[in-house]
């Protein structure tokens, strides 16, 4: 890392990825050698329908600046009906977030197939991005989970 | 006390040439918990696994992280090799350092810290896991094929040669699928019919294939070796077990103006018809939409001089359902539409047809019996141009970003059917760039140019105008040359790309299945699963996943038959231990969970508890049925009281993943 980068705020942003489209798109990604930042680091889970709005509200709390969920394309989804939960659930999530004066640009709903790689890097570069013009989370950042 | 031991790969130079992976065993053996840290050349090698085995052993391990690859690739490899060890499978976690670190990123430093925190995420969550047991299911001795074009049939035969049940579905009263309109075949010129024929028939003789033609899959439901399908048998007006064949009602039926599909709506056919004379099973079937019986009431001559009655009037769509422990999937393609290509002007005259449409036209079943004439006044062409990728490699609107990969081919054989049988017509092909990687396909091209003839352009047409005469004004560009082409020609042959069939949308949201962004079927792996869709007892065969030709297409068949044929050989199949799981102090019985349930997993049911004060107290808990659920977690997070959990991805080690990310 150079010292300019360094220097530069580097956000931290946990990415849920759905363990049939996201996840393999981002396996895609990987097997194209498409680049995209270092920030971005994957929890693989079932479904997105099985990020927890408290997983998201953790993840702010222990100082991530940016939390982004993807899952399978509407309508694709290998559970059937399970990304339209999570679009619902995130939906009033966000909108909650919001009212407490939680940037909207640091949490993300993106459908990202198993075939797009490409995309998958776009959206992850974008989503860092914007979080890094937002800058640091304070809001939401617990320092007692600093102090060990 | 947690012992847990880090195995870091270098996967030869794909990770340790971005990612310092002595670093990473060096910090991740600092973690809480972790005793032993490691890293080697190839974690998946035999040497590998085995270091992994000697470890657990050695150090009785309670839990093993590997940073590899993808848990895609190879969890199943280290969870066996941890088995043997003695260590329950899912107490192993994967860090994804080479797909999702390695190979996306170019800075060292930031690839090592990125490791070393995907690394910390997993020993979080292993820390956490618990050692599951799969448990069994029963596996339905019988296979679904969909589509009966010549990949279904193949798949169909192969499975029943095997000793298994198969049901062969089709949408068309016939099987046969696109082949049967095809004249030839590349690159050995033989009659397709010849070759397809034959192999129709033996799926309509064979004793444990049954063919269910004009039916179609409305619903799956199940899982692996326990599928579930409802398949709707639409109308046909005609008993196919009582009707012979003989097609008197084709002869005697008043209506003959309905636009023969088969032939491409080149000539008509009558409203009760028999598909084409090689039809399996060859049996009439009445198009409800042109009959005058079932439209006005009035007419009933079929019936009439049907000396076997087999036609029924009152017939109606039926539902059946039917249990199958695999599925192949086999819906093939359909050459694209090409109204919106205006600079053709397939829409102004019936002289520009699609290569489909010439195909009917050469072919001895087609219109004119075989003799290429063209549609407008039934003369024979002179002069024929052929405009290669229609569609194809088209990054417009309009058209298909990929390559239809048959498109040369079989315009390379149209052009030398027609020298050789019409010596004296001149023939140009458009081209954009040949592609004809197959067994002998470019010596067939070459053939094509060097003995018979044909003028190969590179460029592309880009104006027809019509012509009051029928003949059409070709303009076009010759890149090569760079100049501008005026040709007169008496037909214009398209070849249209190919695009999946429309049935294979509505099946795809039915199997679960994923399709890529054209609609094809994706496979599992597309190098080392070709034939597997990522929903387990899913098979692919034939052009559904890709465009292909035929010997692709019956190749990937065979693989898609023997796939499935390894899964129905087997008494039990293991199931996915990580599904949901209440604990019934905390569940109040609100019945959040089973509302979005997509699976109908959850029921309720009065239980027993004792209570501090020594009273027994009966509550409504929720209780999951592991057999039928398949471990999405919709359920753990509408659950108000935090009761549902899952197994292998819960609370708390997704949440101890996310607090190591965020450290």
């Amino acid at each position: 890392m150079s010292v300019k980068e360094k220097t530069e705020f580097q956000p931290k942003i946990v990415a849920f990825c759905c363990n049939w489209c996201s996840y393999a798109g981002a396996d895609l990604a990987g097997t194209n050698r498409t680049n995209y930042p270092a920030n971005v680091k994957i929890i693989r889970v079932p479904c997105s329908c099985r990020v927890n709005p408290i997983f998201i509200l953790r993840a702010f709390q222990r100082g991530a600046d940016g939390v982004i969920i993807c899952g399978c394309h509407p309508g694709d989804c290998h559970y059937i009906t399970g990304n339209y939960y999570t679009r619902r659930r995130m939906t009033l999530l966000f909108s909650m977030l919001d009212f407490l004066g939680i940037e909207k640009d640091r949490t993300r709903v993106e459908w990202v197939s198993a075939s797009e790689g490409g995309r998958f890097a776009e959206v992850m570069t974008e989503f860092t991005n914007d979080v890094k013009a937002i800058g640091p989370n304070r809001k939401l950042e617990d320092l007692r989970c600093k102090a060990k | 006390m947690q012992k847990i031991g880090v195995f870091v790969c270098h996967c030869g130079t794909n990770i340790s040439a971005t990612v310092d992976v002595a670093k990473v065993a060096e910090t991740l053996a600092k973690e809480p918990g972790v005793i032993y840290s490691t890293d080697y050349q190839f974690m998946c090698s035999l040497a590998g696994q085995n270091l992994i085995i000697d470890k657990i052993k050695e150090l009785d391990l309670t839990g093993v992280v590997i940073c590899s690859c993808s848990p895609r690739m190879h969890e199943l490899t280290f969870r066996k090799a941890a088995d043997k060890a003695g260590l329950n499978g899912f107490l192993l976690e994967m860090a994804n350092i080479r797909e999702q670190d390695a190979w996306v990123h170019k800075d060292r430093e930031e690839a090592t810290l990125k490791a070393v925190a995907l690394g910390r995420a997993a020993i979080a969550k292993v820390a956490l896991n618990e050692a599951l047991i799969p448990g069994e299911s029963k596996v339905t001795k019988r296979a679904l094929v969909i589509g009966a074009g010549i990949a279904g049939m193949q798949a169909a035969l192969d499975i029943a040669d095997a000793g298994f049940s198969v049901d062969l579905v089709d949408i068309e009263p016939t099987i046969g699928g696109l082949m049967t309109q095809v004249d030839k075949t590349f690159p050995t010129l033989d009659c397709a019919s010849c070759i397809l024929t034959p192999k129709m028939v033996d799926v309509q003789q064979h004793e444990l294939i049954n063919l269910m033609t004009f039916c179609e899959v409305e619903k799956v439901e199940g899982y692996i070796g326990n599928f579930i399908a409802t398949i709707k048998k639409k109308a046909r007006y005609v008993d196919p077990d009582a009707c012979t064949g003989c097609g008197l009602c084709t002869q005697k039926c008043p209506t003959k103006n309905v636009l023969n599909s088969f032939n491409l709506n080149l000539d008509n056919r009558s409203a009760i018809y028999i598909p084409f004379p090689q039809a399996v099973p060859l049996v009439a079937i009445i198009d409800a939409a042109h009959c005058k019986k079932l439209q006005e009431g009035k007419c009933g001559v079929c019936a009439a001089v049907c000396a076997p009655k087999a036609i029924h009037y009152d017939d109606c769509d039926k539902l059946v359902e039917n249990k199958y422990g695999a599925i192949v999937v086999a819906t093939g393609f359909n050459p694209i539409e090409v109204h919106a290509f205006n600079e053709f002007a397939y829409d102004q005259s019936p002289n520009v047809i699609t290569s489909l449409e010439y195909e009917r036209l050469m072919s001895a079943t087609g219109p004119n019996g075989g003799t290429v004439l063209r549609p407008s006044d039934k003369k024979h062409p002179k002069t024929i141009v052929f405009q290669q990728c229609v569609g194809s490699r088209d990054t417009t609107s309009r058209g298909k970003t990929y390559c239809s990969g048959i498109c040369c081919m079989y315009t390379a054989k149209h052009a030398m059917l027609t020298r050789e049988k019409y010596p004296d017509t001149d023939v140009y092909v458009f081209y954009t760039d040949i592609r004809t990687p197959g067994k002998g396909f470019d010596e067939f091209h070459r053939r094509a140019v060097e003995q018979y003839g044909v003028h190969y352009i590179k460029g592309s047409i880009g104006k027809v105008v019509p012509m009051s005469n029928g003949n059409l004004k070709v303009q076009a560009s010759d890149l090569l040359m760079q100049r501008q082409l005026h040709i007169e020609a008496d037909l214009v042959v398209l070849a249209a790309a190919m695009e999946p069939d429309k049935s294979a949308k509505h099946l795809a949201q039915q199997l679960t299945a994923s399709m890529d962004n054209d609609g094809w079927f994706t496979e599992s792996h597309p190098k080392l699963r070709p034939v597997e869709s990522p929903t387990a007892g899913v098979f692919l065969a034939g052009a559904c996943q890709g465009p292909k030709d035929i010997p692709s297409t019956v190749a990937q068949a065979g693989a898609a038959a023997s796939k499935a044929i390894i899964l129905l050989i087997k008494d039990k199949l293991k199931g996915n231990p990580c599904v949901a799981h209440s604990a019934e102090n905390m569940c109040n019985g609100c019945g959040a969970c089973a509302n979005v349930c997509p699976y109908s997993a959850i029921t309720y049911v009065e239980k027993e508890f004792r209570m501090p004060d020594r009273t027994t107290l009966i509550r409504r808990v929720a209780s999951v049925n592991p057999a039928v659920c398949q471990g999405c977690g919709a359920c753990t997070v509408a659950c108000p009281s935090g009761a549902m959990d899952i197994f292998g991805f819960s609370n708390k080690q997704i949440m101890g993943e996310v607090d190591a990310i965020c450290q």
